[in-house]
């Protein structure tokens, strides 16, 4: 590949870097009316009654809207694809605004004024009655049976749904330890049980949720915001008002962050339906900061029973999970993100015997839980892979031999879902990054430590699949249109939310079209009245998904683009080719194999004849999965680049035209005039996984109860790198909130169900001190099902991090922190707990 | 819908005071509320819209400018007080033929730059490290852009890029 793979920079490096680039906020017209939201002053309760005869006397305010006006609809908020069957869709649990009290700060009137000062005087003059129920922030009172219940036209309790899922249907864990004992004998099995917690963390993007609303000159309702998911969000604002989709239209500039809370919607449709009431109105609805960190999505505290069963010589058996997620108020992304801590944890290891993973959603009075970096999996493998060191410690095995002998396999295939490892680099991971942690000499020098200061290495694994295909839909649409010059535009609905997406975009365009990138001009907005269909950005899809749909536009519009060269030049299309924006003879490459083929790109193994490399380290995968493969068994996602075959099979000859002239001609032609664009969907029906891991060297001072973190290493196979620049970016930035997750980060509550600490200050994210020199390793495995041989990398890189890190301080200590995060106040007690200090 | 709309739906007045400085080197004379920070006044009156809002409460330092060469938040930071000082925004920093500043093109190099919300201010304390005229070592910088957070790049390409303007080679 001659453009993808590249370390291109950014195209919009210079509009950041200049403030030409422009966010939601920054486009607001300055005579917007501004929307401040009212939140309850108490967690549990009802709204009895809102007096606003004193607040609409405030000069400066227009409008308040209370619980008690708003239409009478409730309406999901999970950035999911629609389900047309009912009973997968999203649960509508919420009003824009409620009378029946769920948090502490639930949104039960709105303000709108012609400033901030107006609006927060108008506030304090409201009179408000409740009627207040005890309130309960964790899923222990939840479920207590004195709890009330938070959502009782959906459930009886506060558990919303439990799932129990199972490496194989007859696998039971009783049945697993009579056959370990009959097996191995009593002596050589042991059984290992504890429970592991992680916390309610905050994504924490710079720019806060946002939005502006006004009813355009044709009726629609007009939504300028700061989101992931254009698409998603105007159908989700067409629920909630009870309009049609049609007359809603969203859209999304540059964005300031997301990280999954702008996979949600949030206070848009309020936003719309404030302008709504205001006549059409322009009213602007930016969250503070506190807003934002409490009254928006978080990540699912998770609690985790976890058993195992396993032999003296190191081979894992059989493990259970009993889990439960923290939802906070509203349902949001519903069980969907329990079930991906289930089922990365049942897949994670290679049990012998099997594995159970059952989790319970369970609403609580706090902030509402929705989908953060990498979906329930960060939490998933805390719950794993803390077990699986404290096997090893208790055992005195090698935990990164464990996990070697233990960890998923090669052509691991999902028994519930069928998502399949297509191409499978786990252990070479691990090596890789054992190597450059010195693991073995590290273990060795950090054995049996004393005194004040210890140091400890420790390693945690990851698996991640790419997108939601077979859970849910997997669909993208792309257009491409070829301008007088011949360059041409991109537009898509997947979006730039800060990963790089518009640039590899740009790369992929390029690279199948055969025109230069600077001449692909992406347009980075989207608006729903004009880019073509896609559900946006999450789940690392975009670049598997979106990247698909851009390759078979780019393909539909070179296709026509040489349609027309063959009538302007008078010969056969099966001659031509585009390249380095003109059009040449096309030379077929004599001897061209499969095998080189699917090499592009990945630089590793492959000699021109085909014949592999005796120093390649991934021989065995190329025997298993590629050398043998015809054409024709080939997954559909790969086709499309063997049939590709006017670029990659053949080489550039003589030019005949350039594509500004093809491009004018067509454009102009008194014989024949035709204005060459591609539009496509792709719906795609593959998925793979990607996987890596994190190797930590730290520092321990026991008496302050501080970590060091001397060395960090991730090590990701993430397919072939589309932007190895990007890419490396992309995962410090992961690593970096995953020291958060581990060390600082929590959202806290008082015994009122009240946040402690929704600030940045108190909220404590990691500064450009807590973080240290980050190491990043790919392993470029071209990958079957991806479109450029790539698979996911956006989340997984947070993943891996707070285990290892957690495992280390174990290494070092001896001491194991089951909770996260592990602040100073945490560790320094439970060294004083085990004698230590 | 039971919603009435107010007749008073009318601003406040406010007595508006005159205030003097030079942004982005060319001098204004504005009109402003004595409570506006100046991170308003440089969002909402002269549309320099790369100073971003973050927190509005100095914890994020997503709306760094320089004030006479000095880093500061401009949300904590009240217009009225910036009479007859000098103020600077990315916006001011291109050539007049459209270059990038050093600083902003280590940015672009480094790929320093992602969701970019946070770089404006980041690139503004880069600039004023450059003005110091001093070398840093990666430590020094790191306690320098400690006030600016990032969620995005883990800090190492924006270290990387101010230490190609201002580290020891």
């Amino acid at each position: 590949m001659e453009v993808v793979g590249k370390s291109m920079k950014r195209v919009d490096a210079f509009g950041k870097v200049t403030g030409e680039a422009k966010y939601t906020n920054d486009l607001c017209p300055k005579d917007a009316l501004i929307a401040h939201v009212v939140h309850s002053t108490i967690a549990n309760g009802e709204v009895l009654s809102i007096d606003t005869s004193e607040a609409e006397k405030v000069p400066g305010v227009v409008k308040i809207v209370t619980c008690f006006d708003v239409p009478d609809i409730q309406f999901p908020t999970a950035g999911h694809p629609w389900s047309v069957e009912a009973a997968h869709q999203d649960i509508a649990d919420r009003k824009l605004l409620n009378t029946r009290v769920r948090l502490y700060g639930d949104d039960i009137a709105a303000i709108v004024g012609v400033d901030n000062v107006a609006c927060e005087r108008a506030e304090r003059l409201l009179k408000i009655e409740y009627k207040e129920y005890p309130s309960f922030t964790t899923v222990e009172d939840a479920l207590k049976p004195e709890a009330t219940p938070l959502h009782p036209d959906l459930r009886k309790t506060n558990e919303l749904i439990h799932t129990s899922f199972k490496s194989s249907p007859d696998y039971d864990y009783e049945q697993a330890k009579e056959r370990a004992v009959r097996e191995y004998g009593a002596e050589h099995v042991r059984e290992y049980e504890q429970t592991y917690r992680t916390q309610r963390v905050s994504h924490c993007h710079i720019e806060v949720a946002t939005s502006w609303a006004y009813v355009d000159v044709n009726g629609k309702v007009t939504v300028t915001a700061s989101t992931q998911i254009p698409h998603i969000m105007r159908r989700v604002i067409a629920q909630a008002l009870g309009w049609p989709v049609g007359k809603v239209r969203v859209i999304k500039p540059y964005l300031g962050g997301g990280f999954g809370n702008k996979q949600d919607i949030l206070y848009e449709p309020l936003n719309a339906y404030l302008s709504v009431v205001c006549g059409g109105r322009c009213v602007c609805l930016e969250t503070t900061r506190e807003e934002c960190i409490s009254q928006t999505r978080v990540r699912h505290a998770v609690i985790g029973k976890t058993k195992a069963l396993y032999t003296t010589d190191g081979r894992l058996l059989a493990r259970t999970l009993d889990g439960y997620a923290n939802k906070g108020a509203y349902a949001s992304h519903g069980h969907a993100i329990a079930a991906s801590v289930a089922t990365v944890y049942k897949d994670l290891y290679n049990d012998a015997y099997g594995c159970r993973a059952d989790m319970t959603t369970v609403f609580t009075n706090s902030a509402s839980a929705g989908a953060m970096r990498a979906y329930g999996v960060p939490q998933s493998v805390f719950l794993a892979d803390c077990q699986i060191d404290d096997i090893c410690h208790r055992e005195g095995f090698d935990p990164l031999k464990f996990r070697m002998d233990n960890c998923v396999g090669k052509g691991f295939r999902d028994p519930g879902n069928g998502i399949t490892y297509y191409s499978y680099s786990m252990k070479e991971c691990m090596r890789r990054g054992a190597e450059y942690i010195h693991w073995d000499e590290k273990r060795k020098a950090y054995a049996n430590q004393t005194g004040p200061i210890r140091h400890g290495v420790g390693m945690s694994i990851f698996m991640y699949k790419v997108g939601v295909y077979p859970i849910s839909l997997e669909t993208s649409s792309a257009r491409m249109i070829l301008n007088q010059d011949g360059s041409i535009q991109v537009e898509l609905s997947a979006t730039e939310i800060g990963q790089g997406a518009d640039t590899v975009f740009t790369q992929m365009a390029s690279e199948t079209t055969g025109i230069t990138p600077d001449k692909v001009y992406i347009v980075s907005t989207q608006d729903t009245d004009l880019s073509p269909f896609d559900t946006g950005a999450y789940a690392s899809r975009q670049s598997f998904v979106t990247g698909k749909a851009v390759k078979k536009c780019g393909l539909e519009l070179r296709n026509r683009i040489l349609d027309y060269a063959a009538y302007m030049l008078g010969r056969p299309v099966e001659e031509l080719m585009i390249h380095d924006n003109n059009i040449c003879e096309r030379i077929p490459e004599e001897g061209t194999t499969i095998q080189t083929d699917l090499s592009a790109g990945n630089g590793y193994g492959y000699v021109p004849d085909g014949s592999v490399d005796e120093n390649d380290r991934y021989q065995d995968w190329l025997d298993a999965d590629v050398k043998h493969w015809n054409i024709d068994d080939l997954p559909s996602g790969r086709k499309s680049i063997l049939r590709d075959t006017g670029k990659i099979l053949a080489k550039p000859g003589k030019v005949l035209l350039s594509m500004k002239d093809l491009a004018e001609n067509a454009f102009y032609s008194l014989d024949r005039s035709e204005h060459i664009t591609a539009e496509v969907t792709n719906h795609c029906k593959e998925n793979t996984y990607a996987s890596g891991c994190t190797f930590a060297d730290i520092t321990v001072d026991m008496e302050m109860g501080t970590v060091k973190i001397d060395h960090l290493v991730n090590v990701h196979d993430s397919g072939t790198l589309l932007n190895p620049q990007l890419a490396e970016a992309q995962v410090h930035g992961g690593m970096a909130m995953g020291i958060g997750y581990a060390l600082s980060e929590e959202l806290l509550y008082n015994e009122k169900g009240r946040p402690l600490n929704n600030n940045l200050l108190d909220f404590k994210i990691p500064t450009a001190l807590d973080v240290p020199d980050l190491k990043v390793i790919f392993l470029q495995m071209d990958d079957p099902m991806g479109p450029y041989g790539n698979k996911a990398l956006g989340e997984p890189p947070v993943i891996s991090v707070a285990p290892a890190i957690r495992n280390a301080i174990l290494n070092a200590t001896g001491v194991a922190m089951n909770e996260l995060p592990m602040t100073q106040q945490r560790l320094v007690a439970a060294f004083q707990q085990h004698g230590l200090i | 819908m039971a919603v009435k709309t107010l007749a008073a739906g009318k601003a406040v007045s406010i007595m508006l005071e005159i205030v003097h400085m030079t942004v982005n080197g060319e001098e204004k004379e504005l009109a402003v509320d004595p409570r506006e920070s100046l991170l308003d006044t440089l969002r909402n009156r002269l549309n320099l819209t790369s100073v971003k809002r973050g927190c509005g409460v100095g914890e994020c330092g997503a709306c760094t400018v320089l004030i006479d060469g000095t880093a500061v938040d401009s949300c904590l930071y009240l217009t009225m007080w910036a009479e007859g000082k000098h103020i600077l925004t990315v916006e001011g920093l291109k050539s007049p033929s459209g270059e990038l500043n050093e600083v902003q093109q280590a940015f672009v190099d480094e790929a320093a730059v992602q969701c970019g919300f946070c770089t404006p201010g980041l690139i503004l304390t880069g600039v004023e490290l450059v003005n110091s005229g001093r070398k840093y070592t990666r430590e020094e910088l790191r306690k320098l852009i400690s006030g600016h957070l990032c969620r995005c790049t883990g800090y190492e390409n924006i270290l990387n890029a101010l230490e190609k303007v201002v580290g020891y080679h």
